[in-house]
């Protein structure tokens, strides 16, 4: 084009044909820059979009399954009901197991007692035709709550005699059907609740007997079946937290070693070429072959317990090895090389240059992309469902040698329950809470590399 | 960090993993796997083994499938292999089999009860008066008329009968690992089959081949996951008609409504009368060989059937499982303390 101006200098006529001609090209560029603006709008419109449906989804469904319906009872420990023998005290010349076997003894009988009825006398005093409707009156109070009742005799046998005043959990059905999750204008034969529950529920709610509050179920207990209200997280939080101990003590230290290695003092040759493409390559790997691998190797060979969270941290290890090693290598490629010039320069030796020099201005940028790899650890599921993480597991490991689920399975499972009405709120509650514990993770790391970033 | 920290972190993620490689703890969890249907009940009696029993860890309980359960109770012995299978169908003789090639030698049969398998629609679909032979003429791949063997010709349910709603053809069967297939395959589609006069005029080796036959243009659905899944299916599409455990259509009365086999109701009631058709004894597969080596596996054993547990009124039943009766129960109990092998 500018040729074409230059050689057609002088006349007027053909200076304004080239003012049209750019005019015109003008107008066509000028369009062409909206159109991609615009495209490039809708784009992100829309994916802000479906962000929001996500979470106006998730929100709306599990935000109310946090709060849960508890009807506040009367529990009279009656000395005639709970009768049972002294709590054991170790004794000066007991040894330590002669003492759990007779504690163990102790609590086996208490747990003969017939707790349900204490709930149940309660019950009579707050429902006044309960004992007309007796099957109706056993279901008010969700199943688990029995052994509530029994640990806090447990744990203070001085409870015997007195009355408490304690908020129970009402059954799942009964939650389900305050909350309106199901069809209240649904025929009898469809209802979950018989009429005689439904009339008494509604009038000890208007009592505000009934009470819809904070649910520390959802936290404190595990995962449970016979008695779905109290079905919570504790148990599927602790295997995660196992699991994510196992990944950040083994995944962080192998990947970042291996890393400095390849990127510091590994000669630049095709073996080392090799081993970089695979590295990627294994980074690509879907999740759900390192679950076969995990199976196989860890469970087939070295006899590893099923379901156990070293298992499945092991086999998130070999998950997040790939991405410890590139964010590590990525951050040391960043660091200029003058600084490892003038450690040299000093007099410093290789190693003393990377450890002393190098690696302290390369901390911030390791710890993000460690944390942002737990982070993906974390909300992975595919490969523990093959190593058996996805069994009903109703009580809270203590170690990472014992059964357990984790977060996204107990998603997963408490998505496939059988009571839909209850089960669909939790479940997107514990999509809540995982969601939580990610977005927190990652800021983590956000606020890491802004707080302790270097500019060169 | 220097190199003194790095040494150090190093070596406890070194110790820390040949820990993890040694340490073969021995077990005391009792672990236990398989069928969808019984997952719910073999959950809450371990639950409530767990709370009951201070001495005892509480059981494990994974799904699987009958067959997927059985195939990995029939891995081996020894203590990362599974304990206890669960199953909606007896074992077969080839799994049984399986398990001795792999020196699985006792194996204790468990009958814990029954349930129904029952069809249900969606709540705002039609309404559907089911024989066997209607569920046979929707899923087969040919089907007699007049006098011939032709290609499925039937799209609606109102095609194989006038009574049946005039809907599409939209079955969601179990999968072939579940064992509730097995059971909808004998008392469905062969009893249904066999009422047919052409196939009764067939000799008996192909019969059954030619009524399990199933058409493969999408009108049946085969769902390997459990009966969330199908449920989820009913609810994408308004013609669907999925096949369920009774217990699992109980809990959600609301969304779904059975249909009658033979013009009976799929109740309790009625599957113990024996009245309705689609009904299945459940079962679980005890090691004979992990007893006395995973802590409480006897005890355990005995607590899923006795009558607190699985009896009338016990939380079993509240759940769904239709109780065995008292000579029955005294007869599994027998089998379990004498530990008689199949």
């Amino acid at each position: 084009m500018t040729t074409e101006v230059k050689n057609l200098k002088g006349s007027s006529l053909a200076r304004s044909k080239v003012q049209q001609q750019v005019i015109n090209s003008l107008q066509k560029r000028h369009r062409q820059e909206k159109l991609f603006r615009g495209a490039g709008v809708t784009a992100v419109a829309i994916s802000l979009l479906l962000v929001v449906l996500l979470f106006v989804n998730i929100f709306s469904k599990g935000l109310p399954a946090f709060w849960q319906h508890a009807i506040k009872v009367d529990i009279y420990f009656d000395p005639a009901v709970v009768q049972i023998a002294e709590k054991p005290v170790q004794q000066a010349d007991e040894s330590d197991n002669d003492f759990r076997q007779r504690d163990l003894e102790w609590r086996s009988s208490v747990g003969m007692i017939n707790f349900n009825r204490l709930i149940l006398d309660g019950l009579n005093k707050v429902i006044p035709d309960g004992q007309a409707h007796r099957r109706d009156l056993q279901r008010v109070v969700t199943s688990g709550e029995r052994f509530a009742i029994r640990d806090m005799v447990i744990n203070d046998p001085s409870v015997i005699g007195t009355t408490k005043s304690l908020y129970l959990l009402t059954d799942a059905n009964i939650d389900v059907w305050l909350k309106g999750n199901i069809d209240r204008s649904l025929s009898d034969a469809q209802q979950q609740l018989s009429p005689k529950m439904r009339e008494w529920v509604e009038s000890l709610k208007a009592q505000g007997i009934i009470q819809n509050r904070f649910s520390f179920a959802l936290f404190m207990n595990p995962d449970s079946r016979s008695s779905l209200a109290s079905a919570g997280l504790a148990g599927a939080f602790m295997g995660s937290l196992y699991m994510m101990l196992v990944v950040i003590v083994l995944a962080i230290p192998m990947g970042v070693a291996a890393a400095i290695y390849l990127e510091e003092f590994a000669p630049k040759n095709k073996l080392t070429d090799l081993v970089e493409v695979n590295i990627n390559n294994l980074a690509a790997v879907p999740s759900i072959v390192f679950g076969l691998l995990g199976a196989s190797i860890f469970i087939g060979w070295f006899n590893l317990p099923m379901s156990a969270p070293v298992v499945g941290g092991l086999v998130l290890t070999l998950m997040t090895l790939p991405t410890v090693i590139i964010a590590t290598r990525s951050t040391l490629k960043a660091i200029p090389p003058s600084i490892r010039q003038a450690a040299l320069g000093l007099g410093a030796s290789k190693s003393q240059a990377v450890f002393h020099h190098v690696l302290p201005l390369a901390i911030p940028g390791i710890l993000t992309g460690s944390i942002i790899g737990v982070a993906q650890a974390l909300g992975e599921s595919a490969p523990l469902l093959l190593i058996g993480m996805k069994s009903f597991v109703a009580s809270v490991p203590t170690s990472a040698m014992e059964q357990s689920t984790a977060l996204p399975v107990q998603i997963y499972l408490w998505q496939g329950n059988e009571l839909r009405n209850f089960f669909e709120a939790r479940t997107s509650a514990a999509i809540i809470v995982l969601l939580a514990l990610m977005l927190s993770l990652n800021s983590l790391a956000i606020w890491l590399r802004k707080r302790y970033e270097v500019r060169w | 960090m220097n190199m003194k920290t790095f040494a150090k972190l190093a070596l406890v993620s070194a110790v820390s993993l040949s820990f993890a490689v040694t340490a073969q703890a021995t077990r005391d969890t009792i672990q236990i796997a398989g069928s969808s249907t019984v997952l719910p009940f073999s959950s809450i009696a371990a639950e409530e083994f767990g709370n009951n029993f201070a001495q005892f860890k509480t059981p494990v309980v994974g799904s699987g499938g009958s067959g997927g359960g059985l195939r990995q109770f029939c891995q081996g012995v020894g203590t990362n292999t599974i304990d206890i299978a669960n199953s909606s169908r007896a074992i077969r003789p080839a799994e049984l089999e399986a398990c001795k090639a792999n020196g699985v030698n006792q194996v204790v049969e468990v009958k814990i009860g029954y349930d129904g398998i029952v069809f249900a629609s969606r709540v705002d679909a039609g309404t559907f008066a089911l024989q066997p032979v209607h569920v046979f003429l929707a899923q087969a791949a040919k089907v007699p008329q007049n006098g011939k063997m032709v290609d499925n010709p039937y799209k609606r349910w109102s095609e194989i009968d006038k009574s049946l709603p005039d809907q599409a053809i939209l079955l969601a069967i179990p999968g072939s690992n579940h064992g509730t297939r097995e059971v909808y395959e004998e008392k469905v589609i062969i009893d249904g089959c066999k009422t047919l006069p052409e196939v009764q005029a067939m000799s008996s080796d192909v019969q059954n081949q030619f009524c399990l036959a199933m058409r493969t243009d999408g009108s049946v659905v085969e769902i390997a996951g459990d009966y969330t899944e199908t449920l989820a299916r009913l609810q994408a599409q308004k013609d669907a008609v999925g096949v369920f455990g009774l217990s699992f259509y109980e809990s959600n009365r609301d969304r779904i409504k059975v249909a009658t086999v033979g013009g009976v109701v799929p109740t309790v009631d009625n599957i113990i009368a024996g009245t309705y058709p689609v009904a299945r004894p459940l079962f679980f597969y005890v090691k004979g060989e992990h007893i006395g080596v995973i802590p409480g596996l006897q005890q355990f054993a005995e607590y899923f059937i006795s009558d607190a547990t699985s009896g009338e009124g016990s939380p079993l039943e509240a759940a769904g499982l239709i109780p065995l009766s008292d000579d029955e129960r005294a007869e599994v109990l027998a089998t379990i303390r004498s530990k008689k092998v199949l």
